[in-house]
């Protein structure tokens, strides 16, 4: 399956570019979210710190992959750029000009800009709409006459592998979870967005599918030049789309590098862990013991210091006496950052590496 | 050519009359134009403690095999044929008082997304205790106990606090646990997973299938699994069947399977997986589009996108038959193509 999107009539325009190449598309910082449980053990008194001082960047044409433990935050990260679930605090620099901060909203037409592909397929689509009208919806909204949007959905529906003479008129419900979630990207582009985020996009697929919607999301971001933020739990797929890796580990970022990098040679305990879970497709060389064990902390009273420290085969007394920063893992610059005391010079960890003092000034 | 699979040899000796045992099954939904028939015989038995997973394109029928075996279609309106038997019982007879007995009780159940199985308007132990309770008739503070454990049982950290949520507020990883946990608390024979660690990032998942096979050892538990994703599959496969246009084209061990795949479809599968450092190339696609139920080719279903294809695929329908004892594929050529795919 090759899509040609140039030949597709798309009745909303591009949205222009305003900062130049160089200009990031996306610069998130300082975001943070609390949720208050209404009642609980602890009577009202509850606060879980989903996302805690998360700050990324996403360049022009981009593909930033996310990763990390379940119920690290991921969607809700997601959920905050995109503007679904107001953070409360932290601001978003889109394209040069500000895109919201707690404060100020977004409004018409950059409502577009950012849009997301949630990870609950199912619940996601509007069970009382046929795919034409779901995928019609969004253009409808944003001004574009009945008849062009119905148009183009078929055509969308045809671009992500669902024939529209046998899927124009279904249900939702009439769908098997690969094809749903075909119709929930086909929703995302209808209205041209800039960024699109995509929350475990492909978990509901079947490998044969898998491999069409990550080719049609490489045609996509090289035909429309899209950027995407792109949320998995599967590592293969990540390596495969991702030019930059963000890993994240109860609501923070704990190492974040180039996808060669990073697969190369993770810094981060965590990551490592991460990188050893995967199964091998190999019936004889199954895993007898979880690379990592215990109970994930409880986001509610997160260990002090290091997070991860709970749970760290490297754990010492320096980890839990305060938080490892994100710091630059090397001298050239190449981006690779990760927040370990075990990977920071002179931080009095065992396992620091010894650095020449004259190097360890320039990475300070 | 063939491997030999320590995991699952001796489990196949034992000759215990099946948990679950399926044949002739045949469903069709209500379409525009009559009856669009999405599975179309499936022969599937499954002794007890055994784990079989189920693989396959997108839209074969999977997850619609999977509500069979636990009578959900009839409230879909869908037309079922053939027979499904579990444990001996002969699930198309049984009342619908009977089927949400067995539901829950004898089997239980991890769906594909577990937000269509928990309701959001109650707390998660009041779910799992009520349905503890419905089936046990243990009284609600033996329920909430139990419950309680379970939720140590599939490591859900904070437990105390997370029974009390409701799922909305938990994530889609602890909401994953939390439904293996319902699905477990009746002690069932038999457990049927829809893609239940899609959800979870590796190093969660790696021990949820080291709990479930630990489950599955300690318990006896068998276990019908549906996964997309091959390495889910060889950590806990016993055997595996994959699926094709409602139909099983591949049945064998884990290791007959995964390595030596016989059927083209299973083969291609194998090689559309991303693996390693696969960036910019384009990825390794079946060609052609998934197969419109509605309108099979006569023949063999996959010939339309099958590169080993021959005249005589479109003319006769491929029965299953055996390759190696214990591994059988629907194809009429399978024997003919070389033994080991290609790296
Ligand atoms: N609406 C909410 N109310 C209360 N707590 C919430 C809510 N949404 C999320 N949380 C909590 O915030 C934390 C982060 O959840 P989030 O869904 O962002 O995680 P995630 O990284 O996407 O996980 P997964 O990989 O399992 O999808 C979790 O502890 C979750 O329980
Ligand atoms: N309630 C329904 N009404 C009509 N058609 C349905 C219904 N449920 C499923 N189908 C159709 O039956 C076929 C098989 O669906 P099923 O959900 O079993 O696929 P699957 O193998 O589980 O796929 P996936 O891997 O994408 O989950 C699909 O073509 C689907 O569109
Ligand atoms: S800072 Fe300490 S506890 Fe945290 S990851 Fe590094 S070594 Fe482990
Ligand atoms: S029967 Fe023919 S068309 Fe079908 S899978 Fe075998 S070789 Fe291919
Ligand atoms: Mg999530
Ligand atoms: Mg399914």
């Amino acid at each position: 399956m090759t899509v040609d999107f140039s030949r597709m009539q798309a009745p909303l325009p591009l949205i222009e570019d305003h900062g130049g190449p160089q200009q990031p598309l996306l610069i998130a910082s300082g975001l943070r979210k609390e949720f208050r449980l209404s009642d609980g053990l602890f009577g009202g008194r509850t606060v879980v710190h989903a996302v805690d001082d998360l700050s990324l960047t996403v360049g022009k044409g981009e593909t930033v992959g996310i990763v990390g433990e379940s119920g690290c935050g991921k969607s809700t990260a997601a959920r905050l750029i995109a503007g679904i679930t107001p953070a409360d605090d932290g601001e978003i620099i889109f394209d040069g000009e500000s895109f919201w901060t707690p404060r100020a909203r977004i409004d018409g037409e950059r409502r577009r800009a950012i849009q997301m592909v949630f990870q609950d397929s199912a619940s996601s689509l509007n069970p009382r709409m046929t795919l034409t009208e779901t995928l019609a919806f969004g253009p409808r909204a944003h001004g574009v006459s009945t008849e062009k949007a119905r148009a183009y959905a078929r055509d969308l529906l045809g671009a992500v592998g669902l024939p529209p003479a046998r899927f124009a008129e279904r249900y939702p419900i009439q769908l098997s979870g690969g094809q749903r979630q075909r119709v929930n990207i086909a929703r995302a582009l209808a209205i041209r967005p800039r960024l699109l985020i995509l929350d475990e996009p492909v978990s509901a697929l079947d490998k044969s599918v898998e491999a069409q919607v990550l080719n049609l999301l490489v045609d996509l971001r090289d035909q429309l030049g899209l950027s995407y933020l792109f949320i998995s739990h599967d590592l293969n797929v990540v390596r495969y789309i991702a030019d930059r890796v963000v890993v994240m580990y109860l609501g923070q970022i704990v190492e974040e590098a180039s996808s060669a990098d990073i697969f190369a040679a993770p810094r981060h305990p965590y990551t490592r862990a991460l990188f050893a879970s995967k199964p091998s497709p190999d019936p004889r060389k199954r895993v007898s013991a979880p690379p990592l064990t215990g109970d994930p902390p409880d986001p509610v009273n997160p260990p002090s210091g290091c997070r991860f420290r709970t749970r760290c085969p490297i754990a010492e007394s320096v980890c839990a006496a305060s938080r490892p920063p994100l710091a630059a893992m090397d001298v050239g610059g190449t981006g690779h950052r990760a927040a370990c005391w075990a990977a920071l010079p002179g931080s009095g960890h065992s396992l620091s590496p010894r650095v020449p003092a004259s190097v360890l000034g320039s990475v300070q | 050519m063939n491997i030999h699979d320590p995991l699952s040899a001796s489990a196949r000796a034992g000759a215990s009359a099946p948990i679950l045992d399926i044949s002739g099954l045949a469903v069709a939904y209500r379409g525009g134009a009559g009856w669009t028939q999405v599975v179309r015989g499936v022969e599937l038995s499954l002794d007890p403690g055994r784990c079989l997973v189920l693989l396959g394109e997108s839209g074969s029928g999977k997850s619609v095999t999977l509500r069979a075996i636990v009578g959900l279609l009839r409230e879909e309106g869908a037309k079922v044929e053939g027979r499904v038997r579990v444990g001996g019982q002969d699930v198309t007879s049984l009342t619908s008082a009977e089927l949400l007995r067995m539901r829950g009780g004898r089997v239980g159940f991890i769906f594909q997304e577990p937000m269509t199985a928990l309701d959001p308007v109650f707390r998660i132990g009041h779910q799992i205790a009520e349905t503890i309770v419905q089936h046990r008739g243990v009284s609600w503070r033996e329920a909430m106990a139990k419950a309680r454990e379970l939720f140590d049982l599939v490591q859900i950290p904070s437990a105390e606090r997370r029974l009390q949520a409701y799922p909305n507020e938990l994530s889609g990883g602890l909401r994953q646990r939390a439904m293996i946990a319902m699905a477990m608390s009746c002690e069932p024979e038999l457990l049927l997973a829809d893609e239940p660690t899609t959800a979870l990032d590796a190093t969660v998942q790696i021990q949820v299938l080291l709990l479930l096979r630990e489950i599955q050892k300690e318990r006896g538990t068998a276990m019908v699994f549906v996964t997309h994703d091959l390495g889910v599959a060889a950590e806990i496969a016993d055997e595996v069947a994959v699926m094709y246009a409602g139909r099983i084209v591949e049945h064998g061990d884990a290791g007959q399977v995964l390595l030596n795949p016989a059927h083209p479809y299973t083969r291609a599968l194998t090689n559309c997986v991303v693996q390693g450092s696969y960036r910019d190339r384009r990825l390794g696609e079946l060609t052609g589009s998934p197969p419109d139920v509605s309108r099979l080719p006569p023949g063999c279903s996959f010939a339309p996108r099958c590169i080993s294809r021959a005249d005589d695929c479109l003319r006769t329908e491929p029965a299953r038959r055996d390759m190696a004892p214990g591994h059988d594929v629907a194809c009429l050529h399978a024997g003919s193509l070389s033994a080991s795919r290609p790296d």
